[in-house]
C-alpha cells in the first residue's frame, strides 16, 4: 500500500501543469454544465464578471449582490455583515482559493442562496471561478 | 473606632470591589476547532455561555436563514456544533449566571445583544457615537472593542 501511495505522490509531484485545467474543479463544473445544456462550450470570465458585479436583488434583502460583502474589487479584502474580514476572491490575492472542492461548494451553496435565492448552475460556478482566476 | 481609622479599611474594600468588577468579564474560551472554524467564518465564535440552550437550538435549526444569510451546514456538523453549545449554554450548569438574569422561560432570545445583562453593561459604558463608528459596523462585532474577546476576556472596559 505504502509504495503505491509513494509512487502516486511522486507522479503527482512531477505531473506537468496543465494550463487548460487551472482548477480540477473547473473540469467537474464543465462536465456538469455540458450535461445541463448540450450547447455549452466553455466558461467565460466576462459572464463570471457580470455575475459577480450585478445587483441581483433576488435573494435575501441584506445581500443583493456578491459585492455586498466582497466589495467590487476581487483583489480587495471583503467584510462580512458581522464585521469580519474576508480574504480577497481573486486567485492571485488568495493562493488557496478554489483548491478545496468541499469549501467551494459550501460557499456557493450558501451565497448563491443568499444573493440569488436559488442554487447556482454549474455554468455560473465555472464562469465565476474563471473570472476570479484571471484577476 | 473613629471615622479616621475606618477610612483605610473602607478605601481598601472599595478598591477590592472595583478590582473584582473589572476582572469578572471572563468566559471560557471556545476550545473546539470545528466550532471556531464554522461559527468563526463570518463572525467571532461567540461563547455559548451567553445564551440559553433553547436559543442555540433555534439558532442551529434556522441556519439557512441566519440573520439574513444562508449559513447552512451539513447535518453532522450542525449536530456536533449544537451539542457543544448545549453543553456550555448559560443554563447548562447548576448555577444561574448573569446572562440568565431577566430572561424569562417563555422567551427564546436570538441575539446575545438582546440579553438584559448585555444591554445594561453596554448602555452604561458605550456612547452612541461608538456604535456608529464604521470600524464597529455592528453590535455583533465584539472584537472591535474587546480585542481579547476570542479568549473570553471582556475585561477591557
Amino acid at each position: 500500500m505504502k509504495p503505491m501511495f509513494l509512487a502516486f505522490a511522486v507522479v503527482l509531484a512531477f505531473a506537468p501543469n496543465q494550463p487548460a485545467s487551472a482548477s480540477p474543479l473547473l473540469d467537474q463544473y464543465a462536465q456538469q454544465a455540458k450535461s445541463d445544456s448540450p450547447d455549452f462550450k466553455e466558461f467565460t470570465a466576462e459572464r463570471g464578471r457580470d455575475l459577480f458585479l450585478s445587483r441581483h436583488n433576488m435573494g435575501k434583502p441584506e445581500t443583493p449582490s456578491c459585492t455586498s460583502c466582497h466589495t467590487e474589487s476581487p483583489l480587495k479584502a471583503g467584510l462580512t455583515r458581522a464585521g469580519k474580514t474576508i480574504a480577497p476572491l481573486a486567485a492571485s490575492a488568495s493562493s488557496n482559493r478554489y483548491t478545496d472542492p468541499a469549501k467551494v461548494e459550501k460557499w456557493f451553496r450558501r451565497n448563491c442562496n443568499s444573493v440569488l435565492g436559488r442554487a447556482c448552475t454549474a455554468r455560473e460556478k465555472g464562469d465565476f471561478i474563471t473570472f476570479m482566476l484571471t484577476q | 473606632m473613629s471615622f479616621k481609622s475606618k477610612l483605610p479599611l473602607g478605601l481598601a474594600l472599595i478598591a477590592l470591589s472595583i478590582a473584582q468588577a473589572q476582572a469578572d468579564e471572563r468566559y471560557r474560551p471556545v476550545d473546539d476547532k470545528m466550532v471556531i472554524d464554522e461559527c468563526g467564518a463570518c463572525h467571532m465564535a461567540f461563547q455559548p455561555q451567553m445564551l440559553p440552550k433553547r436559543s442555540w437550538e433555534k439558532i442551529m435549526a434556522t441556519l439557512p436563514n441566519h440573520f439574513g444569510e444562508d449559513a447552512s451546514l451539513s447535518a453532522e456538523k450542525s449536530k456536533y456544533i449544537l451539542n457543544y453549545h448545549l453543553e456550555n449554554a448559560s443554563d447548562s450548569g447548576w448555577w444561574s449566571g448573569k446572562f440568565l438574569r431577566g430572561v424569562k422561560d417563555s422567551w427564546t432570545p436570538m441575539r446575545i445583544t438582546d440579553i438584559p445583562y448585555w444591554i445594561r453593561e453596554h448602555n452604561e459604558e458605550v456612547p452612541a457615537y461608538a456604535w456608529n463608528d464604521p470600524r464597529v459596523k455592528t453590535k455583533a462585532n465584539c472584537l472591535a472593542c474587546h480585542p481579547r474577546a476570542k479568549n473570553g476576556d471582556y475585561d477591557d472596559d
